[in-house]
């Protein structure tokens, strides 16, 4: 199958009219992996028998008219629960753990008749943004094999950008959906915060995760985001609210479309180049008729420093879970129960996600609290804040997603500031808990530049509107990534 | 700026381990990050409530309805070493204290 001209529609109509079974997408799909992923190393594992299965049993009770995904190969970042499939959040203290339920998003997917052709890379509990910390492997860019594919959900973005799979699910924390849309020249979607279930998403830091969706088009995303979303008594940060048609707005006109573009979003640190991209994507914007204003989020610089202080807190707390006791890693030859705590998870976590547990750990000690873990908590009220009065008087927020074009691998692992820093343009959103996306924006040096738009909380569908009409516009991904 | 004894301190409330070397490079990196966030000082912050979650939920409530639960064959599936239906775990108490 080739997935870069193939959207969910065409897929699906093909499915509908017999023209293609599911079984035959997933044995293609399966080939393509085969061809494609020891290059680009974006799957951890591949379900190729359960897939096939599921493709059958999809095939005997016919394809769901009315269910774009119905019968089409999906692939799930790894830190999301399989039920059956070996789910290891990219680190060696889940390497053989095998979860015994499903996440509520891989339950929603599977009624929808979609089916989980594999689990992707990422960097180990989500904490990174390069998937350089996995303990596994390192996936490459699409566009060059030399250059890291962002991250957390490296393994989700470099799969759909090589064209292995139409669509993936990710999970962002700070920009792990849209960094990696970004670095790979897809449309990455990350929903308001309580929009998608994170039953069965192994915790990270709980009031900033959402899980989302990695995809070529706008449309498949909001496709995908009409399976996934909606309230879970399982998870009682969801939003009690109902779901409305994601693909409602796609194809509507944006004239009249008040747009504001932070000045901070194309200051200091962002390379010119990609500023340049964002200015012409505004111009795009103004001449299809919304208005495009500079505007101020004064608090932006401080968001990198806040997200890492409440991000390592609720990680160290979340993953305090990880005892070598009930499930995971256990240290071999250990005589009392504090080795067994200790040397399983000294043994089985990687240096960064140690790094994260030793800040979080200290920002919650006993006369540093103050200081670290509620500073930080008030800046991100003002961080809100700033958000909230831009969007009094916009519709949407526009600027990069990145504020350079991919690095090279290794360029910036051994630097955990350098490597934080990346991020200034993701994080205050999750901060704030909005809606976002990434589309393709152009290239630089040949490497692709996202543009990044920011709703009002549960807005989705006028971030839909906007990005589906700037993809109309431009032929981006009529480019395709060779790898080099 | 973080000393290494901090550093031994805040690794031991978190359950973990570092070799000396490990330890000091933890010490830098643990410094530099701390010194970025120490930007947050410039920010007045008077009076503003701590933000926790942006959802802006509390109590939410659902029936307490009893419902079946997995067996516990099948819950006890990912334990590293287990008796019948226990999960085996060394001993508390050091067996080099006997």
């Amino acid at each position: 199958m080739d997935y870069f001209k193939t959207s969910l529609d065409q897929l699906h109509e093909q499915l509908r009219a017999g023209q293609l079974t599911s079984q035959q997408l997933v044995d293609e799909t399966l080939a393509g992996i085969d061809k494609i992923d020891p290059n680009v190393a974006a799957f951890l594992a591949v379900n190729a028998d359960g897939a096939k299965k599921q493709a059958a049993a999809v095939d005997a009770a016919g394809i769901d008219a009315d269910q774009p995904l119905s019968g089409v190969p999906i692939a799930i970042k790894d830190n999301i629960v399989t039920k059956g499939v070996v789910t290891t959040a990219a680190s060696k203290i889940l390497a053989n753990f095998n979860p015994i339920y499903n996440a509520t998003v891989v339950e929603k997917l599977a009624a929808a008749g979609a089916i989980n052709v594999g689990k992707t890379n990422l960097d180990e509990f989500a904490m990174g943004s390069s998937t350089e910390n996995s303990a596994f492997k390192t996936t490459k860019n699409a566009w060059d094999y030399t250059r890291v594919p962002g991250g957390s959900s490296g393994g989700s973005a470099a799969a759909v950008a090589a064209g292995e799979v139409v669509a993936a699910l990710g999970s962002d924390t700070g920009g792990s959906i849209r960094q990696p849309a970004a670095f790979n020249g897809i449309v990455g979607f990350k929903p308001t915060y309580g929009r998608v279930s994170r039953w069965g998403l192994i915790a990270f830091s709980s009031s900033l995760d959402q899980i989302g969706t990695l995809t070529r088009n706008v449309k498949d995303a909001a496709q995908v985001l009409n399976v996934i979303a909606g309230h879970d008594e399982r998870d009682s940060t969801t939003a009690d609210k109902p779901v409305p048609d994601y693909t409602e707005k796609i194809g509507q006109a944006i004239k009249g479309m008040k747009i504001a573009l932070p000045k901070e979003y194309l200051g200091k640190g962002v390379d010119p180049a990609v500023a340049d991209k964002i200015k012409t994507a505004a111009k795009q914007l103004e001449d299809m008729g919304a208005t495009v204003t500079e505007v101020s989020l004064p608090h932006t610089q401080y968001a990198v420093p806040a997200y890492y202080i409440i991000a390592s807190s609720e990680a160290s707390s979340n993953l305090q879970r990880f005892d070598g006791i009930r499930y995971g890693f256990r240290a071999k030859d250990v005589h009392n129960i504090e080795d067994v705590y200790v040397r399983s998870r000294s043994e089985g976590f990687g240096p960064e996600v140690k790094r994260r547990i030793m800040l979080g750990t200290f920002s919650l000690s006993a006369g540093f609290y103050d200081a670290y873990f509620k500073k930080a908590g008030q800046v991100r009220t003002l961080i809100t804040r700033d958000f909230e009065a831009v969007f009094n008087d916009y519709d949407l927020i526009i600027g990069p997603t990145t504020p350079t074009v991919a690095f090279k691998i290794g360029e910036k692992v051994t630097d955990p500031v350098t490597m934080y820093m990346n991020d200034i343009l993701t994080i205050p959103v999750n901060l704030a808990g909005l809606p976002a996306a990434s589309v393709p924006a152009g290239f630089v040096d040949g490497m692709p530049v996202g543009l990044q738009l920011i709703g009002k909380p549960f807005a989705e569908s006028t971030i839909f509107q906007v990005a589906a009409a700037f993809e109309a516009q431009n032929d981006y991904l009529a480019q395709i990534p060779g790898g080099k | 700026m973080i000393s290494k004894d901090s550093v031994a301190h805040v690794a031991s409330l978190a359950k973990l381990q570092f070799s000396e070397a490990d330890l000091e490079k933890y010490t830098d990196q643990l410094a530099e990050i701390l010194d970025m966030v120490e930007q947050l000082e410039q920010v007045s912050t008077k009076d503003v409530p701590v933000t926790t979650q942006s959802i802006h939920l509390e109590n939410v409530m659902r029936p307490d309805v009893a419902k079946p639960a997995e067996p516990v064959t099948e819950l006890l599936k990912n334990v590293p070493t287990k008796k019948g239906t226990l999960i085996q775990v060394p001993a508390i108490i050091d067996k080099e204290d006997d």
